[in-house]
This record gives structure tokens, sequence and C-alpha cells, in this order.
């Protein structure tokens, strides 16, 4: 057993104290709860072989910020009718959705260890049946965003107050099935639904705007009937404000713009580190860089 | 009288089953608020009307966009309803494929996908239209429920179950004519068959459409001397194997038949029960390949689905010498 899990102190009730911080206490604490994120990941994939790092670490400071300070969830009651919904559609960054939910109290710490090893829950990608916390299976792209409109539905439907969030990475802004799903949402007006896009720029194989540009992309979500708010990425007030701030009539849409493999120098905006695997010598760099070692 | 006398006169109503299926649709959502209806601009080809007027906030239409359509069921069901997601067959089957595989059933969704207008009932539409692939792609789904009731009784009871199911259901809702074939004192228990004759020279195993010209084939073979055990396998998924083995052991060959095409279908499915456990001599009737222009009656002819059809090939399994 990897003792850096053990070692792990999760915490199922940051939401509450963070909302009612200051907006430097608040970016404090959410700093250091990504970086414990990015640790985790670290360890995980390092442990595995195997991961998506680079899309990982892009996305750790949104997550940090939704789990640390903005969702209504209880770890101890997963199913709970009124929790807000969150899905990862982008599955493959499961690493990071794994180490979140180990670090809030879902699932314990050291099941990290077990990532992508024989018969263990945690999958290449989510099983909503077997990982307390996953709403929904992901993995195929362009699934999250019609489910969680779905689910925004039914709690207008219901006349409940839970809210749902999505997260897509911006590659898969390229199939199809996210633009009907844009389209019903902005047509439905769908104000408690909001879609975070982790916009690092890069996906599998190349850039975006490369291989099929998605720019003007939030003229493209507005065009849509969408609320459309472009902020940085890995600034913890912005990210908080748009995912907590007041709403309007319409679904909002939260454009990340962020840095694929960010926190380890030799990673960022690189597209090789989409799913390169760490060798020993860049696991201590990154280690290193990331605060987890001396 | 002969079979083609008897094809000439219609001694017994027919039955489009939309009709039934909204009427048990609207019955049960009168009584259980979590039942909701999702289709794809389709509220009058799925016959959703009443439906529609009725309960018009829980009658969600995404439009033209089936991806869409499944993965909104999928998040309606987490967010506790029940959703019965309405679309023609070929296109609930084939363009969202992949959701009803990830978002329905390998999340484990109980949601109920109903294929309106299955196998070739939109016969001059053209094969872009039909849906005879359904059975054999929906099948290949692990953790889903594939029915096809065969006349009104058995639309009604399986929309009652599949509400209450909990679990992923693919069923077809017949849009074509066919008469009622369940007897008053038969119910569909799904994942059996229902035994409408008994016969111990060949067993006629067959869904949807063709459970009533099988019943009516078994009559004339009789008259020849051939007594044919008719099976309505209205389950597809998961099959009845003790009933298909049953069937092998006791009546020894076996004929399938269904509107659907042949790679992967009903007839593949008895055929997997009985090469594994008792190879038996088997003829599989169904839809060869892409139907040419014509009548959804037209097609079932064209492709041998009559009861002279199903007739003929259990004569020739039956003469068979090899047996």
């Amino acid at each position: 057993m990897n003792s850096f899990y053990s070692s792990l102190k999760p915490c199922a009730n940051r939401v509450q104290s963070l909302r009612d911080s200051s907006a430097l206490e608040r970016e404090a604490q959410l700093r250091l709860f990504s970086r414990e994120i990015r640790q985790c990941v670290l360890q995980v994939i390092h442990g595995a072989g195997l991961g998506h790092v680079g899309g990982d670490f892009s996305v750790a400071d949104t997550l940090a910020t939704l789990f640390g300070s903005v969702l209504n969830y209880d770890p101890a009651n997963p199913h709970w009718a009124d929790r807000d919904r969150f899905i990862l559609s982008k599955g493959h960054c499961s690493a990071s959705l794994y180490s979140v939910l180990a670090l809030c109290g879902f699932i314990d710490p050291e099941q990290l260890d077990t990532f992508a090893k024989p018969l263990s829950a945690l999958n290449g990608h989510p099983n909503r049946q077997k990982v307390p916390g996953v709403e929904t299976n992901t993995g195929p792209l362009g699934h999250g965003l019609p489910v969680a409109a779905g689910c925004a539905m039914a709690a207008r439907i219901s006349g409940a107050a839970w809210r749902t969030f999505v997260v897509l990475g911006d590659g898969e802004l390229q199939e199809g099935s996210n633009w009907e799903a844009i389209m019903f949402a902005g047509h439905k007006g769908l104000s408690n639904l909001t879609a975070i896009v982790d916009r690092n720029r890069l996906q599998q194989g190349a850039r975006t705007e490369d291989t099929n540009r998605l720019e003007p992309l939030a003229d493209k979500w507005r065009a849509f009937g969408w609320e459309v708010l472009e902020i940085d990425g890995h600034e913890f007030n912005a990210l908080y404000d748009a995912l907590a701030g007041k709403r309007g009539d319409r679904p909002r849409c939260v454009i990340a713009n962020s840095l694929k493999g960010k926190g380890v120098s030799f990673m960022e905006d690189r597209v090789e580190w989409h799913h390169k695997v760490p060798s020993e010598e860049q696991f201590k760099l990154a280690e290193v860089e990331l605060g987890g070692a001396a | 009288m002969s079979a083609n006398e008897s094809s000439q006169v219609s001694p017994v109503p027919l039955f489009d089953c939309r009709q039934t299926f909204v009427e048990t649709l609207i019955e049960l959502a009168q009584a259980d608020k979590r039942i909701v209806a999702v289709c794809n601009d389709s509220v009058g080809s799925s016959n959703l009307g009443a439906f529609a007027k009725q309960f018009p906030d829980r009658m969600i239409n995404v439009g033209i966009a089936e991806q869409n359509m499944v993965g909104v069921a999928a998040g309606l069901a987490n967010g506790g309803f029940v959703p019965f997601v309405c679309a023609a067959g070929p296109f609930l089957s084939g363009r969202a494929t992949e959701q009803v595989k990830a978002d329905i059933a390998y999340s484990n969704i109980p949601a109920v996908l109903c294929a309106m207008s299955p196998g070739m009932a939109y016969g001059e539409l053209g094969p872009t239209h039909h849906s005879i692939e359904d059975l054999p792609w929906m099948r290949a789904i692990d953790n889903l429920v594939v029915m096809v009731p065969a006349d009104p009784k058995q639309t009604r009871e399986a929309v009652r179950w599949a509400s209450s199911a909990g679990k992923p259901v693919y069923m077809r809702v017949p849009r074509f004519k066919i008469p009622a074939v369940t007897p008053d004192d038969h119910g569909l228990v799904p994942g059996k068959a229902d035994v409408l004759r008994e016969g111990r020279d060949i067993t006629l195993i067959a869904i949807g459409t063709l459970v009533s010209r099988a019943l009516e084939a078994a009559g004339v073979l009789s008259r020849e001397g051939i007594e044919a055990r008719v099976l309505n396998m209205a389950t597809v998924k998961p099959i009845d194997a003790d009933a298909v083995l049953a069937a092998a052991r006791e009546t020894r060959r076996i004929v399938t038949a269904e509107e659907g095409i042949l790679y992967g279908g009903l007839g593949s499915a008895v055929a997997e029960v009985t090469a594994q456990h008792c190879p038996v001599p088997m003829r599989m009737l169904g839809v060869t390949g892409f139907a040419p222009t014509g009548s959804t009656e037209f097609l079932l002819q064209h492709f041998g689905l009559t009861v002279e059809g199903i007739a003929e090939a259990s004569r020739k399994l039956t003469s068979s010498v090899w047996m």
C-alpha cells in the first residue's frame, strides 16, 4: 500500500466552511485542496502506469472549486435526492474525479491505490454503480451534457432547488450530441444548469484549433441561448464567482481557460501529456513541483 | 379451406398497438407522477397527443435529436422520473445506440425505450426507415431487456411491467395492424415464452407480427398431419432458454419467424441456445437484406414472412431425412 494515501485526511464539509469564508481565505483553502488533488492524481497515474494526467491537471482547479465551495452533497448519503448533480463528461479524467471523491469522503483514499487494477471499482472511466458520487457512466465523449440537461429538466419539472453542473473537455465539443443538448437547454432556458468547458486548447492529437476549430466558442454558446462567462480556469475567485454567482433565466456556460498539465512545468501545454505516464525521474520532479516531496 | 382462402377473409379485428400503448401510459401517468414521455418530434407518430394534452409538463419533446433524447431520459431518471422514450425504431436504436449503451444500459438506468413503428412498418418509406437491425443491436447490449409484444394485451402488460421493472428496457411497439393472439387466461411473463399451441412434431417460435401467422400456419400444418407447437417469444432477451430447450428435446425441429434481419435476431438467439445445449435442425425466417419498395404487407410476402412461408419451411424441415 502506498503510504501517501493513508496520510490523506478526507474532509466531508469543506463547502459550508468555505462558502462562509472571505474570498482571500477561500482562495487559500481551494489552492491547498487543488494541490492535494494534483498530488493524488500524480500518485494514482504513477501507480497504475496509465491515465490522462494532462486533462486531470487542467481541470483540477475547477473540481476543487466545485467540491470545495459550491456543490451541495453528502458523502454519507450519496443518493440524497436534493444533492446537486455533478457530471464529469470528460470521463477519461477519472483520476482527478476519484481523487476529489476520496478527499471529500465518498471513497476510502486507500482505494485510489487500486485505480485500473484488476477488478477495481475505479475503472479507467467512472462507473456510477461502483463509485459513490458518480452520477452517470461517462467515457465516450459527448454524453455528459445531454444527461445533465435531463437532470436539470427533472429538477425543473419537480420544482426542486438542486442544481446540475457538468464539466466538458473542449475537444469533445466536436461531438454533435453536445450541440443537440446545448440547443435543447438553451431552448428550455434551463437556468439550473451550468456547463464548464475545460478550455485547455489541446485534444489527444493536436491543438483543437488545428484539428477542428471551436472558435468563436463563446459566440456559439451565446447563439444557442446560453449565458457565457469566459474566465481563467486556474483563478479560484473567478471560478467561484462563475459557478456560485447569481443566475438569470438561461443556462450558464463557463469557459474556463486552462493549461493542460497545469502545475508541472514540463507537462504544461504539451500535447503528449494527454495520456503520457511519467517516468520515475519525471514522477519525482513532478512530486517536488507539486509540493508533495522534499 | 386453404390457407390462401383464409387469408382473403378477415375474420378477426386488427390492432395498431400504439393506441393501447398510449392508453396504458396515460393510466400509469395518472397514478404515478414519475412517469414522463420523451420524444424526438414524434408526438404524432408515437401517438402521444393525448398524453401531451393531459400532461404537458411531462411531455419532453427534444426535437429531432435522438442522442440528446436518450441522454435527457437518463438525466430525468437520475432526477427520480421514469422516462418512456418514444421514437421511431430505426432512429432510436440506430442514431442513439451509444447513448443506449452508456447512458442507459451500462449506467443501469431504469428507462423504457419504446421503438415505435418497428420492423418494416414504414413500408414504402424504405430501408432508411425500416427498423430491422434493432433486435441484433439492442440484444448485443448487456443489461438491457428486449421485448416484442405481439398484440394489444401484451403491449399493455409490457408497458405496465416496464414502468416498475427498475431496469433498462427496450420494446417494440407495433404499428402494422395485427390480430390479438394472447388468450384471456395468458399473461405476459417477462423472460417467459407464451405457449400458444402444443405440438410434438415441430416448434414455431415467433415474435410480433409473425405470431399470428405462425399460429395460422400451425392450423394449416395440423390439417396435413403435422402438429406444431407455437411459442410467442415476446421477451427476446433474456430468452426463455428452458422453453427453447424443451421445444428442441420434445419436437426436435424449430422454425423461427421475425420481422427483422436474420443476422443476430430471434433466430440467432434461439440457435445460440440449441447449438450449445441441444442441436436440432432449424429454419430461420426473417428479413434477408435491405427491402425493395413496397407496402409492409408486400414486403412481408416478399421475404416469405407469411402463413404459407412458415408452413412450407415447416414441411421441409419435418420431411428432411437426415434427422
